[in-house]
């Protein structure tokens, strides 16, 4: 995830600067790399502490609404995973399920809004109907209707955050907070099979 | 007594409303909160957390200014201990007013409750009389 962070930082950056306030690329890059460090130093044990690990780090090091919406995002999925052995396929899907619900209680968002919301819900419903085919599978295909959830924002309006402020004048760009979900996912779908 | 934490995106922003508190009312805590870790822009989740831990008061209402000052507050206090979150409130009203009421009336030993009150009348307390 830190290395598509890197990868994406200046393309995120540019969708914000359309209508954001420019730095989504930037704080997503360095609270990733954050992540990194303090997991190389605090080791954690499970999944679950892997992913506390990340959200303390995003929300301390993501300025912007990215920080406490990942970083509660990070840490509702971290909740609903099980605190000993490997996660099944129905944790990881619970996992992706808390998130959306943190993320959407977090943000008050819902799906139309233009947020990260409109690629993680579709990527939920994505996972439980994967079914049967193993995490990777199911992260797979995940991250490939996330991706399609970004690109649908294109149109729409943005109700939340500073991209509201523009009402009509949001339309017509890819919602920067979509895009890193999509990618962050495609992310771990990649580790996932690489493992 | 009650105190203030002032949330800011910016650390300017934040020093010179709590500046402007302090000199209009007195003996109020107000704690500014602003900018990122590194003193620009944003929001520094972990500088919120110092302040509400710091804090003197009995009760802190805690003023935002913009979106992810919101988030950030929230996400913070959601993860505090019972017995510090019991003392925090945030405050839905505009940052300069609505901190200026407020402190205005913890100076005179008003409850957190009256203090909220006024600073949410701040948000429809029209400036201009003659329109």
């Amino acid at each position: 995830m830190a290395a598509a962070m890197e990868e994406h930082r200046a393309e995120l950056t540019q969708l914000d600067s359309a209508i954001g306030d420019g730095d989504h690329g930037t704080n997503m890059h360095r609270g990733f790399q954050a992540a990194l460090e303090r997991l190389e130093t605090s080791e954690p044990s499970t999944p679950a502490d892997v992913l506390k690990v990340v959200s303390m780090a995003l929300v301390s090091k993501v300025g912007g609404a990215a920080g406490p919406l990942y970083g509660t995002a990070f840490l509702r999925a971290s909740s609903a995973l099980p605190g000993e052995g490997k996660p099944s396929a129905a944790d990881v899907a619970a996992a992706l399920e808390a998130a959306l619900q943190g993320i959407k209680q977090r943000g008050r968002a819902e799906p139309g809004d233009k947020t990260m919301v409109d690629a993680l819900e579709p990527a939920v419903r994505a996972a439980r109907e994967s079914g049967g085919e193993g995490v990777a599978a199911m992260l797979r295909a995940a991250a490939s209707a996330a991706a399609e959830g970004a690109e649908a924002t294109i149109p729409l309006t943005a109700r939340k955050g500073r991209a509201s402020y523009l009402g009509a004048r949001s339309a017509g760009h890819k919602d920067p907070g979509a895009a890193s979900t999509a990618y962050l996912l495609a992310a771990a779908a990649r580790a996932l099979e690489a493992s | 007594m009650v105190g203030l934490v002032l949330v800011s995106h910016s650390p300017e922003v934040a020093r010179g409303t709590a500046h402007m508190v302090a000199q209009m009312v007195g003996e109020v805590e107000v704690i500014p909160v602003g900018g990122d870790p590194e003193g620009g822009l944003g929001t520094n989740p972990d500088g919120i957390r110092a302040a509400l831990q710091s804090a003197r008061s009995e009760e802190l209402l805690v003023f935002m200014d913009i979106g992810s000052a919101i988030l950030a507050v929230e996400s913070v206090v959601e993860g505090l201990p019972e017995s510090l979150r019991s003392r925090v409130r945030l405050v839905d009203a505009p940052f300069v007013e609505g901190a200026f009421a407020a402190g205005v009336l913890a100076s005179t030993g008003a409850g957190a409750e009256e203090c909220v009150a006024a600073a949410v009348e701040a948000r429809t307390e029209p400036k201009l009389h003659d329109a």
